[in-house]
């Protein structure tokens, strides 16, 4: 699955530069001195446990909260992303964790929510189509884009969150646990559009729980712990490397049964 | 990929690809689908049409002057001033907000206007946009309290409720009332002027037309797209439908004294705002703001702006209530705007089926409301029945109205459907 090499994917130039951000709600530190860069065709994977601040970032770099701290550089230039809409116009598309929809509204009202096609006069048919389109590029299964969003299924809204996120046609696609409520074919849909992503040269932050997703798709895995940068790996970085990074620990559990087993499918290899 | 390529002799419709999922087609299509929504709690206007069939054939019963001609055509003119006020608070509504102010606003418009225009000797024009200025500029001290300091709107708009009042009975505390001149056309437009036979089955035969190349535009659209369409046949149908039945009831109130301008102003005014709210960047921004501010706001749209224009036209149109008020009774008094005007506009959009959960109403529920509310209050009046009965009967009705509202909410949430 991961097959591609790292050195083969061409590198553009910085799409998002982050420089000693931090955030504080009140006494809480939920970021302190965040440093990383996303590269144009390049998805980098965020990881860390639960609380360690990656929704936050997401967060921060949507403009939903202000950094406490900090420098944002997008193309290159220092930006201030004051509000939602200043990230949006820059070309900065997220899909939340909570996906943000609306339920009272239908499909294509969500995809289309502050950026309707007529402003004085809404081109219902014309966004009911592009709607279609960028669903069936999912392969979304979506029984009807007219109803309101609250008949839908977790997966389905999901899938609805992402088609709103590739409409504006951004530089840079932020997915917080994209594929948390998405069953198996619709998880490698939404992996192979982060690649289709990747190859048209966008730049893409991808938070997931899920290692085998981050490895599949990830050109390099950002550890969060406790609000901190806790290193920066590879794909090809061993499974105790990654959990030792984001649970702080050198040796637990987790890192005691996959390092058996690695010595079962070592020793299975060396017998078949 | 699920989809088959395109080209295939049978492509299917782009938004009929799912085979799971059944799709009514065709008139007896339309009714299934019509009745599968109200089970699952999209009541729309389903029980204030039932309501107001109820009422006029309870009070037809009771008293044959109920639907004559004459007394309609009082009931529309007496419908347009709360009515007006009414369309405002369908906007606050929609942003899950409240204006409880709005009968003072009208009061003190009316006041202002009586003061300005008749005392101080402005331009009547002058006078009422004065009025209608500064019931903009009161919205926006609403939205102001509510964006900056955090003001819960209910507690704002009360207390504005007190200070407003207190202004009017300022303003007219040296006689209690003005009285309005009764030749100007001012009160001749609340009191007397009718559209023109002519006119008015024109006026109804343009509305029909337009229905109906709106509907046949969009349907042609569709099927060029590749999207499902309407049968043709439901179009002219829902075209027809309308034409017959406005003409018929234009026809009845001819008849007599005709159809109100001021009723006219009115529904031109629904209908603005019925598409102000449904097909433009702005009504879209206000049901997402009702529905999930949070939401709203990270899709970029301006919450704060809404808000701010939600609670200043609310004001503006209280304004222009209370100027009609003022024009149909000739006079602006200390009694304008209380009593029962705040409660019943609230009431009649309710009523009318515009949700107090916000993200979910329309602009013909004030419509609908208000011609319910007068309808009970002018039927009790032709009973000869004490206003005492009147408060209560309204005020069951508004019961009822909130609790269905709240049972089909409750009814869409279990079946999905926000
Ligand atoms: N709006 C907020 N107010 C106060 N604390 C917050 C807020 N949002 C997040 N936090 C805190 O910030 C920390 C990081 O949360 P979050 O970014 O959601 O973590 P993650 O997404 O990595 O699971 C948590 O301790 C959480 O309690
Ligand atoms: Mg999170």
């Amino acid at each position: 699955m991961s097959e591609h090499l790292e050195s083969a994917v061409p590198r553009g130039e910085p799409v998002l530069s982050l420089r000693g951000i931090s955030k504080n709600f009140g006494a809480v530190s939920a970021l302190t001195d965040i440093n990383f860069d996303v590269h144009a065709g390049e998805v980098v994977a965020l990881v860390g446990d639960n609380g360690a601040g990656k929704s936050t970032l997401v967060k921060v770099l949507a403009g939903v909260h202000q950094p406490s701290a900090g420098e944002i550089f997008f193309d290159g230039k220092p930006v201030k992303l004051t509000d939602p809409s200043t990230a949006l116009d820059l070309g900065i598309a997220t899909v939340f964790q909570d996906l943000a929809l609306c339920e009272n509204l239908d499909v294509v009202a969500n995809i289309f929510l502050g950026r309707e096609k007529g402003p004085w006069h809404l081109d219902e048919v014309g966004m009911e189509i592009r709607s279609w389109t960028l669903l069936n590029e999912l392969s979304a299964r979506i029984p009807s884009v007219r109803e309101p969003i609250a008949s839908l299924s977790g997966g389905q809204r999901q899938t609805v969150a992402i088609a709103r996120s590739l409409l504006l046609q951004p530089k840079l696609i932020m997915l917080d646990e994209p594929t948390a409520a998405l069953g198996v074919a619709q998880t490698a849909e939404v992996l192979d559009l982060i690649e289709r992503v990747r190859a048209r040269g966008l730049g893409v932050l991808m938070i997931s729980h899920n290692m085998e997703d981050v490895r599949a798709v990830a050109d390099r895995i950002v550890v969060l712990r406790l609000g901190r940068n806790n290193g920066i790996l590879t794909p090809d970085a061993s499974n105790e490397e990654l959990v030792s990074a984001i649970t702080g620990a050198t040796e637990n559990s987790v890192t005691r049964r996959a390092g058996r087993r690695a010595q079962r499918e070592h020793s299975n290899e060396a017998s078949s | 990929m699920s989809q088959p390529p395109d080209g295939s002799p049978n492509t299917p419709l782009l938004d009929r690809a799912d085979v799971r999922v059944k799709h009514a087609t065709g008139i007896s299509g339309a009714f299934e689908a019509f009745i599968t929504r109200v089970k699952s709690g999209d009541l729309g206007f389903l029980p204030v049409i039932v309501g107001l069939l109820i009422i006029c054939t309870v009070f037809q019963i009771l008293n044959p002057v109920f639907l004559s001609s004459a007394n309609i055509a009082n009931l529309l003119f007496d419908s347009s001033t709360i009515g007006v006020i009414s369309l405002g608070i369908v906007c606050v509504l929609m942003v899950a907000q409240i204006d409880l102010s709005v009968g003072s606003v009208s009061g003190f418009a009316s006041a202002l206007v009586g003061t300005l225009w008749v005392n101080q000797g402005w331009p009547v024009l002058l006078a009422i946009v004065a009025a209608l200025v500064i019931g903009a500029l009161i919205g926006a001290a609403y939205a102001f309290l509510f964006n900056w300091l955090g003001m819960p709107s209910f507690v704002s708009t009360l207390s504005g409720l007190l200070a407003f009042l207190g202004l009017q009975l300022f303003l007219l505390r040296s006689t209690g009332s003005i009285n309005l001149p009764f030749e100007s056309p001012l009160v001749s437009f609340g009191q007397l002027l009718t559209v023109p036979n002519w006119l008015s089955y024109a006026l109804v035969a343009l509305a029909a037309v337009g229905v109906f190349l709106t509907d046949y535009r969009i349907q042609q659209r569709r099927r060029t797209s590749g999207l499902s369409t309407q049968p043709m046949g439901t179009v002219a149908i829902k075209a027809l439908a309308i034409l017959v039945g406005l003409e018929l009831i234009v026809f009845y109130l001819n008849q007599t004294r005709g159809v109100p301008w001021m009723f006219g102003l009115f529904v031109c005014l629904v209908i603005a705002m019925n598409y102000a709210l449904k097909q433009t960047q702005w009504g879209r921004a206000m049901t997402a703001v009702g529905g999930n501010p949070e939401a709203a706001r990270r899709a970029g749209i301006n919450v704060t702006r809404i808000y701010m224009s939600a609670f200043m036209i609310c004001s503006t149109l209280a304004a222009l209530g209370g100027v009609l008020a003022a024009s149909r009774l000739a006079s602006a008094s200390q009694q304008a705007g209380t009593g029962d005007v705040n409660l019943n506009a609230i009431a009649a959009a309710v009523i009318g089926g515009t949700s107090l959960f916000g993200g979910r109403g329309s602009a013909y529920s004030a419509l609908l409301g208000i011609i319910v509310i007068q309808a009970i209050s002018s039927g009790l009046t032709l009973l000869d029945l004490s206003s005492s009965l009147r408060y209560m009967i309204t005020g069951a009705v508004l019961a009822i109205a909130v609790i269905v509202d709240s049972l089909s909410r409750r009814s869409r949430m279990s079946s999905g459907r926000g």
